[in-house]
């Protein structure tokens, strides 16, 4: 390399560099995805050069923020139903489904491994913890597979549906073993850290049972950095996040 | 930095320490005046507004931070009537929204203590003043506040103790942003929501830790200075 080609190497290294500048992004997650929402974060930001922070909370509360103008760039929902309400509202554009989840009960002590059906209408046990049905999909799914067994009404007559405000809670109630039995997602169970990985049983009420429990992202329309935005999605969608994504235990569409 | 091999973010404990502080002195600055006015108020209208003023006991955290976001949001009424003097932007998901949900949500635990300070003050104390031609400010700041300092001191503990621990305001008005808005109580949520119990764990024993001893040294203060004014 002669002198006047590295100088002109340089600098257009350095106009590069200028143009590439590197910009930070907020985007709302559900808490559900929280640690999944980290990695991917994580492999993007090492990738793009781009700085992503991350707006955890309860899907109706981000979703209640945004109506009320919080700054956030995207927005990824534990739904499809309320990024779409912001699609219809002209606030957010792009909805891809960027997960699937999958139901399942757990017992630290009953063994609903083996036969899941007798236990739910007649085991010993005093409570059950499932997600608030109108709050959070999966207790929605939770409420669902008891109705297709006509157990819903009876065991909440009899006091004995115990119900979490998020999946997360309802987790909780089971992984401390408040609650005897638990509908939880797949994902708190697989989660390489999840207290409970590899213990207590699992039963997987068959998917036919429940509407589909597939998690919605888009992008808003406030952004003030939509190609920056568009990259961090793309990179949702892409072999890397996939894999991530099935790590922690979801589904990718 | 890392305590005990276990990584902490620093960052949710300084908000937090920063938002108490400003919370407690815009309540000092807020809640003197309104409970002093309330204790000395004859009407029967007392009634209603004491009430008011002990409101945000009764709502559910998240409730009153949800009508905070519409009333301060970008189209609210409040924010409306800041534009009128030049106000633009928005008062919620950052540090300003923190603090006036806090200084909301914790008015009652400032003004009820310095209420019972205001009321048991024996009339006698004021009307010798008053002989001796004190002032009404002259008054207030030399025999009232004095003499009320238990009260005042109470508020504030409380208030800051009470901004430390809160949770669904702040998770609503400040929405959770990392290294914006991200307080120690929503922190401890997020890392046991994503199964970091060590971190939480961690951050807790800080927060017990911080909050007894600011409490045990707020009582040793106060202790002394009650046995000095004798």
């Amino acid at each position: 390399m002669t002198r006047t080609t590295r100088i002109i190497a340089l600098l257009g290294a350095l106009l590069w560099a200028g143009l590439a500048r590197a910009e930070t992004i907020t985007v709302a997650v559900a808490a559900n995805f929280t640690k999944t929402a980290e990695a991917i974060g994580a492999a993007w930001e090492a990738q793009s050069g781009h700085e992503v922070r991350f707006a955890f909370g309860p899907s109706g509360k981000l979703l209640a923020q945004i109506q009320h103008g919080a700054p956030f760039d995207a927005y990824f929902s534990a739904d499809t139903r309320r990024p779409q309400i912001l699609v219809e509202a002209g606030e957010a554009r792009d909805f891809f489904v960027y997960a699937g989840g999958k139901l399942a009960l757990y017992s630290a002590t009953l063994p609903v491994d083996e036969n899941a059906e007798a236990i739910l209408a007649d085991g010993d046990y005093r409570h059950l913890a499932m997600a608030n049905p109108k709050a959070a999909p999966y207790g929605a799914a939770a409420k669902q597979v008891l109705e297709q067994r006509n157990l819903y009404e009876r065991l909440k007559t009899a006091g004995r549906i115990v119900q979490g405000e998020s999946i997360g809670q309802a987790f909780q109630f089971a992984a401390t073993g408040n609650a005897q039995l638990g509908f939880v997602a797949l994902s708190q169970l697989q989660d390489p850290d999840s207290p409970v990985k590899d213990k207590g049983h699992i039963w997987m009420p068959p998917t036919e049972d429940y509407d589909p429990i597939r998690q919605g992202a888009v992008a808003l329309t406030r952004s003030r950095h939509p190609e920056v935005v568009d990259d961090f999605l793309a990179f949702v969608r892409g072999e890397t996040a996939a894999e991530i994504i099935r790590r922690f235990g979801y589904d990718v569409p | 930095m890392t305590l005990f091999g276990i990584p902490l973010d620093t960052h949710p404990i300084w908000l937090t320490l920063q938002v108490a502080t400003l919370t407690t002195l815009m309540l000092a600055v807020i809640g003197i005046p309104l409970a002093w006015w309330l204790a000395r108020m004859r009407s029967r209208w007392r009634v209603l507004l004491e009430a008011l003023v002990s409101l945000p006991l009764v709502l559910p955290p998240t409730v009153l931070g949800f009508y905070l976001i519409i009333a301060l949001g970008p189209a609210g009424p409040v924010t409306d009537l800041l534009g009128v003097f030049g106000f633009e932007g928005q008062l919620t998901f950052n540090l300003a929204g923190l603090v006036i949900g806090s200084v909301l949500f914790s008015l009652p635990f400032m003004v009820q203590p310095l209420m019972s300070a205001f009321q048991s003050l024996p009339d006698e104390v004021l009307d010798a003043a008053r002989l001796m031609r004190a002032g009404a400010v002259d008054r207030f700041v030399n025999v009232v506040l004095p003499l009320s300092r238990q009260g005042l001191v109470v508020g504030a503990v409380l208030t800051f103790a009470h901004t430390v621990g809160e949770f669904g305001v702040v998770l609503m008005v400040g929405g959770n942003i990392e290294g914006q808005t991200r307080l120690v109580s929503i922190a401890i949520f997020d890392h046991v929501e994503s199964f970091e119990y060590a971190q939480a764990h961690l951050l807790s024993a800080v927060m017990v830790l911080f909050s007894f001893v600011t409490l045990v040294s707020v009582y040793l203060i106060n202790r002394r200075l009650s046995a000095r004014l004798g």
